[in-house]
């Protein structure tokens, strides 16, 4: 049979699939994790449960409100960026002024929170959720077999990245962004309103989240846990691509997603860990990141 | 880049108050010679050992300035080395703890030389992936035994002298070890060792414009407080029989941080008060149908919010206040 | 503000700017004890006085970056103090702050756009290019890559598109060459001529002597003398000994 370094195509394809939609997941979050920790200077722990949160979201309007897929896709990143806007207006607004671990410390309390009380109200095991009818199937690409709901989530991941992207490094609004990143007195000073900025800001970042995990819904299940120790997967993303750079965590974010994959084929015993490693090289060889400035 | 800069003030004063400090240690130590007779052993020995393990984690982030998120590494991982060698390889209780603390010590090497590259949260990030890393480790290596964990741990004879099976043997042992811990860090905080932590605390660019190599004396402490939580790692593995996944979770690296957090971090003695009261609480909320996690969070958001200084830290603030 | 001759003849003498015992705080420390003085429409005014005197802080306290003020600053008659920040700009003030404040991660073309347009009247892009012709062609340079002066003007040239009537500028003429100083004096003599109403912090009195009207002069965080410029001369003693120079 037709092989490639030794692997069967299916299998090596598969993989690479896999990673890439985990890829797009990574970039998705660590895309928020860099807005946020540009304007706020917090590593938003509770940004792995928010993910969850967007996931259980979808699931509750579909079974109980009769909102399917496409509507959920609307709602839940919208549910999800009001709850951040509030835990900001309310909790975290209050500690821009000390040292910046209390925001660390204190999104890590509100994803204990959120996974705690998921898991006490709808216990550890997943719930499914169908894939929408028009996205069921898949192709025949002659080496795999491309189902169709796995396409449209790289592509959809990739259009709101670099959607982002643009909108943050090409138009007005994003000016603004990086403009109050930089110097949120002086962008006050010219009067603009900062703190409604940074509200929304993070409620973007976390509707992001949300976003993501209404994607990853018909993929991995529905489950408390879902958000919980992928998020420590994507800070090693953000830790190797350096917060510097939008484009920097996307771009980390989709190649740590393939490279998983690859050792899946090639040493799956390692590809739980793979990034980490990765994380620790990166770190001997450039502290900053690949795509980070030193601050 | 400290947590604790608008909480230095409660830091424990060494020879100021000395005569009153000695008092109180030594209050406190006959209570706890005297606390198996009227409470649970296996509940005070749980207490000792998770206050170690927090007193090895506010050697850091309390007189160093490091907040690691990585902490059950070496706690749990450690906690997985002793149960091994005595289990498995039938070593003494005492080289059991030995090996927890040389590997636990070697492990704090290589996440120190790692982490301290970068500073704040970045060093929080990477030592919470680095124990991931470990968490994966624990979960695929086959001496673990996965999510069973190893079961059924001895717990021998301590020097060939003293059976560990009695409780309250058992008991006296740990508190042993935990006053020796605490003795350490005691003194490694009032050393000059201890001063010029504080002073990377303070402010790390002016110790190095004073010739100290900070990241040196970052990696010290590191290694020190890494060998500490092994050592109250094992400790628990004896305790308990058992090393489990649980004890390399990122979710105890985050309860030792509440423990500190509580009880207040940068004072020698907030550690212990905040691992006595989280304990207490978990037991009790075991009995509840009250889910922990969100229990510890709503801890943790409120000490985050209003009670930065912790129990201690509130308290010796408010007796130099009087004072002064 | 195009039409500066209107509002000259109609408003000359009118004052746009009182603060009266204004104290300022940043955390603990007291930094302004008692600063009184006044703008009048159209006057360019300095503050001179020694380094830590409070010119600064008397600029970041109309703006409201700062802890805590009290004591009261008039703005064409409304109180700034306890003002949201972010409004008294909008009421058309401007800030050119001593740092200059261009953004490293915008483009020219970006920092110069980024200010808000306050109210009408504010300078076209064009005619802001007539006046800083360094900047034209410049548009999609990052802001941080221009030479120390051109960043100035920069600074400068965003606050006159927002349409702000009364602009602050601290220390503009810091660090720059003398050819360079001689072009922003040119640019601030222009803005006067437009209508401008102008505050300029200055070390550097031979540059304030050229365009200003009167100079403020502060001590240890309060205004202890006002010197009309025609009289600056027959000061110029008095002046040596405030700033020891």
């Amino acid at each position: 049979m037709f092989q490639l370094l030794g692997i069967p195509p299916q299998a090596l394809f598969g993989q690479l699939l896999l990673g890439l939609i985990n890829g797009s997941f990574y970039a998705l979050l660590s895309l928020g994790l860099a807005v946020i920790f540009g304007m706020l200077n917090v590593i938003n722990f509770a940004h792995g449960a928010l993910y969850m949160v967007g996931a259980f979201v979808a699931w509750l309007l579909l079974t109980s409100v009769g909102v399917g897929y496409w509507g959920a896709l609307v709602l839940a990143p919208l549910t999800v960026g009001l709850l951040g806007i509030v835990l900001e207006k309310t909790m975290l607004s209050r500690l821009y002024k000390l040292d910046h671990l209390y925001g660390l410390l204190l999104t890590f309390g509100l994803a204990l929170i959120l996974e705690g009380a998921f898991r006490h109200q709808y216990g550890v095991s997943g719930q499914p959720y169908p894939i929408p009818d028009a996205l069921k199937g898949g192709q025949n690409l002659g080496f795999m077999f491309l189902p169709n709901y796995r396409a449209w989530v790289v592509i959809a991941s990739l259009t709101i990245c670099f959607g982002t992207w643009f909108a943050i490094e090409r138009t007005k609004l994003g000016a603004y962004l990086r403009a109050a990143t930089e110097n949120p007195t002086l962008v006050q000073a010219f009067g603009i309103n900062v703190p409604v900025m940074v509200s929304l800001t993070y409620g973007f970042g976390v509707a992001l989240a949300g976003l993501a995990g209404v994607l990853a819904a018909p993929i991995y299940q529905v489950s408390p846990l879902m958000g919980s120790n992928l998020i420590i997967v994507v800070f090693a993303v953000v830790v190797i691509g350096g917060m510097g750079s939008i484009l920097g965590a996307i771009v980390t974010g989709l190649g740590l997603g393939l490279l998983e994959g690859l050792t899946k084929i090639f040493y799956p015993e390692a590809s739980n860990i793979v990034v980490f490693v990765i994380m620790a090289i990166v770190l001997l060889i450039k502290p900053a990141g690949l795509f980070g400035r030193e601050r | 880049m400290s947590v604790t800069s608008n909480s230095t003030p409660v830091a424990l004063r060494g020879s100021a108050n000395g005569a009153g400090t000695v008092m109180i240690a030594a209050v406190l130590l006959l209570l706890a010679v005297a606390a198996p007779f009227v409470l649970y052993p296996v509940f005070l020995m749980k207490v000792l050992c998770f206050a170690l393990f927090a007193c090895a984690f506010n050697l850091l982030i309390g007189f160093a300035g490091l907040l690691s998120f990585g902490h059950a590494a070496f706690f749990g991982g450690a906690a997985y080395i002793t149960a091994h060698v005595v289990k498995v390889w039938g070593w003494a209780p005492e080289f059991g703890l030995l090996a927890a603390v040389v590997v636990a010590a070697g492990l704090g090497l290589v996440f120190g030389l790692i982490a301290i590259r970068r500073q704040g949260i970045y060093f929080a990030m990477i030592t919470l992936a680095l124990s991931q890393m470990v968490f994966f480790l624990a979960l695929q290596l086959p001496f673990t035994h996965g999510e069973d964990g190893i079961q059924g741990v001895p717990r021998g004879t301590l020097f060939g002298l003293f059976d560990l099976n009695q409780p309250l043997t058992m008991y006296y042992a740990v508190l042993a070890i935990f006053v020796a811990g605490f003795a350490l860090i005691w003194r490694t905080v009032h050393s000059p060792f201890g001063q010029v932590l504080k002073a990377i605390r303070e402010n790390e660019p002016r110790a190095v414009s004073l010739g100290y190599r900070t990241d040196r004396y970052k990696l010290v402490a590191f290694v020190l407080s890494a060998s500490l939580a092994g050592l109250a790692g094992g400790t628990k593995a004896l305790v308990f029989q058992l090393a489990s996944l649980t004890d390399v979770t990122w979710q105890m690296s985050g309860e030792v941080v509440l423990m500190t957090l509580l009880g207040g971090m940068g004072t020698l003695l907030g550690p212990v008060v905040g691992a006595g009261l989280v304990v207490t609480l978990e037991s009790y909320l075991a009995s509840t149908s009250l889910p922990v996690p969100v229990v510890i969070g709503c801890i943790f958001v409120v000490c985050v919010l209003v009670f930065r200084r912790g129990i201690v830290g509130e308290v010796m603030n408010y007796l130099g206040k009087n004072r002064a | 503000m195009p039409d500066g001759a209107m509002t000259k003849t109609a408003q000359v003498g009118t004052a746009m700017l009182e603060i009266a015992d204004l104290h300022g705080f940043y955390g603990e420390s007291h930094v302004l004890h008692g600063v009184s003085l006044e703008v009048r429409q159209g006057e360019v005014v300095t503050l001179l006085g020694r380094n830590g005197a409070g010119k600064t802080s008397t600029m970041r306290a109309i703006m409201g970056i700062m802890g805590k003020r009290t004591g009261s600053i008039r703005f064409q008659g409304t109180e700034l103090i306890g003002m949201a920040q972010h409004k008294i700009p909008r009421l058309g003030i401007g800030y050119v702050p001593e740092e200059r404040g261009i953004f490293s991660s915008l483009s020219v073309d970006e920092n110069l756009t980024l200010p808000p347009v306050v109210k009408e009247g504010g300078m076209t892009v064009p005619q802001i290019h007539d006046l800083f012709p360094n900047l034209k062609g410049r548009g999609s340079t990052q802001g941080t890559r221009l030479s120390g002066g051109e960043q100035q003007m920069l600074a400068i040239a965003r606050i006159l598109r927002t349409g702000a009537t009364l602009i602050l500028l601290d220390e503009p003429t810091e660090g720059l060459a003398p050819v360079i100083i001689e072009q922003i004096g040119v640019a601030v003599r222009a803005l006067k001529q437009r209508g401008f109403t102008i505050v300029l912090v200055e070390q550097n009195f031979r540059f304030a002597a050229t365009i200003a009207d009167r100079h403020y002069v502060m001590e240890e965080g309060h205004v202890v003398d006002m010197i009309p410029n025609d009289q600056l001369e027959a000061n110029m003693d008095k002046l040596h000994t405030y700033l020891g120079v």
